[in-house]
């Protein structure tokens, strides 16, 4: 250590030796999951018939998307070492602003979706802002906007279309347009594929580009690791933890919408209980709980074993009674899996 | 930069400088002073003060009375990010790194360089790697891989880490809270060396310890503080290492505890007593 400049290679080349690629490989954080998704494909393929069709894949992947959306951006979040419960429900508060504000003032649906958008990203603002003054930790702050915007939502929508459900905005103006982009359905080589699954893709593409090779992400990672820390060297510590939340809430906006005008009627309770779901999509793909070690790819190899368990067991002819149990025991052996990957990759330092 | 600098101006300067946490006096008239290219020692036991001083200094707290100065000019941080622009840069007892994230990522957190513009402004990932490994090297830290997480370095690496880091930013002064605290003697042998280094490259540094066998030897000025206030503020040819050891322990409280084992009868007690004579702490 004290000789600076003679350096001699052998030395050097020994100290090395000890992180093989494969250790490098292994000490990815999307890794264990993607051996979790190769083990669950071929296990499906091979006690379900019907998975291999291209058409159960076009709905693996449909499936894979409607969670893959929100799981890029909670998976930020936990990078970031936070959770936000708030992040189910909040997707369906998204697409009934939309849908009642254009229906009530019988306007274009396009100002819907904008004044949504606005909404949206306040709740997402608001949920950071509160964390940040309150120093409450984000998992009691966000329960408690998810159950005050589970009853607004509820409410709001008896009080305005005195249903739990709005009405079809199918025949408004601009809906056409709205669908194309947020809920297309085209078709490649005889497969239906949704256009939420390019959307997703791009998410992640983007997520991940933000996390590896941005300032931002660096300092998403700091934040997450070590608050304390970061702030001491300069990193805006507040303003990236409320941009993260504001995160979830642009893609509860996006996925939201695409559920205003793929099924054009939004029921008020629905979301509820899927905040887990995008947290185990994310967890399974590798974050750790506590923040500062994660990635957006993990995330998304989460959601798709999550829409190959979901479909898998239906192909497979069993019972979807059970299929939270699987769920629940994958998020326990993932977790296990990348805890013994993690210690191993940096035992082997 | 030792030649650009006048005489009168110091490099950092407190006068009469004080803090207060709602009724709890943490800090009361405190004088210091920082000139290129010397160490000042901050001295004194835990709760004397040291972390509030340097969170007054660091930016991370505003003091409540006296002037503290930047060559010359009065200043008063809100934020370390403002105390890292007039070229204070503090090296934290937790080291404030982010222990899961590359070496490399660590040393320029904060103040990454980064190429392209607007949106597409990406990381200069090349030019980082690159030059953390050349600056570590610089300082005589030869790191096996920069990617690797920074919480597997030792504490001493690590800490020169963070000295590097500083001092490749373009630090005018250095804090260091309690650098060699938690080390073992070699190590923070090899962090003392960092320190006299960094000396030797015009800085001015801030060292706070507990430990006057590791300040003695580098530092050039010391302050002692005990329980928010100075209990003396010496240059070194004022103060012998003895004597500065006598004056941390506090010389009628030694006296106190070997006369207490006395009395418990436990061995070495007397040579405890003997040892307070020879400082000169009683008699």
């Amino acid at each position: 250590m004290s000789h600076t400049i003679e350096r001699p290679a052998p030395p050097a080349d020994e100290r090395l030796a000890a992180r093989s690629p494969i250790r490098k490989l292994l000490g990815r954080p999307e890794i264990g999951s993607l051996v979790g998704a190769v083990v669950l494909f071929v296990f499906f393929s091979l006690v379900a018939d019907a998975f291999l069709r291209a058409s159960s894949f076009s709905t693996v992947l449909y499936s894979s998307a409607s969670m893959g959306i929100m799981a890029v951006s909670v998976s930020l979040l936990m990078i970031g070492g936070e959770f936000d419960l708030s992040a189910g429900v909040m997707v369906t508060s998204s697409a009934l602003i939309a849908s009642m504000f254009s229906y009530q003032l019988t306007l274009n649906v396009w100002a819907g979706v904008a004044v949504s958008l606005v909404v949206t990203l306040a709740l997402g603002f608001l949920n950071g802002l509160i964390y940040v003054k309150t120093g409450l930790p984000s998992f009691i702050v966000t329960l408690g906007t998810f159950f005050m915007l589970a009853g607004l939502n509820l409410g709001f929508t008896k009080l305005i279309t005195h249903n739990v459900a709005t009405p079809s905005i199918e025949d408004m103006a601009g809906f056409a347009q709205a669908r194309a982009v947020f809920a297309h359905d085209f078709t490649v080589g005889g497969v239906q594929i949704s256009i939420s699954v390019l959307w997703w893709l791009l998410f992640v593409a983007i997520a991940t580009w933000i996390l590896l090779r941005t300032r931002s992400g660096n300092w998403i990672f700091a934040v997450g690791g070590s608050a304390t820390s970061a702030r001491a060297v300069g990193v805006p510590v507040t303003r990236t933890k409320i941009a993260l939340f504001m995160g979830v809430s642009f893609t509860a906006w996006f996925y939201g919408m695409h559920i205003l005008f793929n099924f054009k009627s939004v029921q008020s309770g629905e979301g509820v209980g899927n905040e887990f779901f995008y947290i185990i999509c994310a967890v399974v793909g590798g974050c750790l709980l506590t923040g500062g070690y994660g990635s957006a790819i993990g995330a998304a190899i989460g959601a798709f074993i999550w829409g190959m368990t979901s479909n898998g067991i239906v192909y497979a002819e069993w019972n979807p009674d059970w299929f939270k149990f699987f769920l629940g025991a994958m998020l326990l052996a993932a977790t296990v899996v990348n805890l013994v990957v993690r210690r191993r990759a940096e035992a082997g330092k | 930069m030792t030649e650009t600098t006048e005489t009168r101006v110091p490099l950092v300067q407190l006068e009469g400088v004080g803090k207060h946490y709602g009724n709890i006096i943490a800090l009361r008239d405190i004088d210091l002073e920082v000139d290129w290219s010397e160490i000042t020692c901050v001295l004194g036991d835990n709760g004397a003060g040291k972390s509030t001083l340097i969170k007054i200094v660091a930016g991370l707290h505003k003091h409540d009375e006296g002037v503290f100065r930047i060559e010359g000019e009065p200043v008063s941080f809100g934020s370390p990010r403002e105390a890292l622009e007039h070229g204070i840069a503090t090296v934290y007892q937790d080291l404030a790194v982010v222990p899961l994230m590359p070496v490399w990522r660590n040393f320029f957190l904060g103040s990454e360089k980064r190429t392209g513009a607007g949106p597409f402004a990406r990381l200069d990932i090349r030019f980082m790697r690159r030059t953390a490994k050349r600056e570590l090297l610089d300082m005589g830290i030869d790191l096996r891989d920069v990617d690797q997480p920074i919480g597997t370095l030792s504490g001493g690496e690590r800490q020169c880490v963070a000295i590097a880091r500083a001092v490749y930013f373009g630090a005018k002064v250095l804090i260091l809270d309690e650098p060699t605290a938690a080390l073992g003697v070699k190590q923070a042998g090899v962090v003392l060396r960092y320190i006299a280094q960094a000396r030797e490259r015009g800085l001015g540094v801030i060292f706070i310890s507990h430990n006057p066998h590791h300040a003695y030897p580098v530092g050039d000025r010391f302050l002692l503080l005990k329980r928010g206030r100075s209990l003396g503020y010496y240059t070194k040819d004022e103060i012998s290492l003895a004597e500065l050891t006598a004056q941390m322990a506090g010389g009628a409280e030694l006296d106190e505890l070997a006369h207490e084992l006395e009395s418990a009868g436990v061995k070495g007690a007397p040579e405890l007593r003997e040892g307070a004579r020879d400082l000169g702490l009683s008699d």
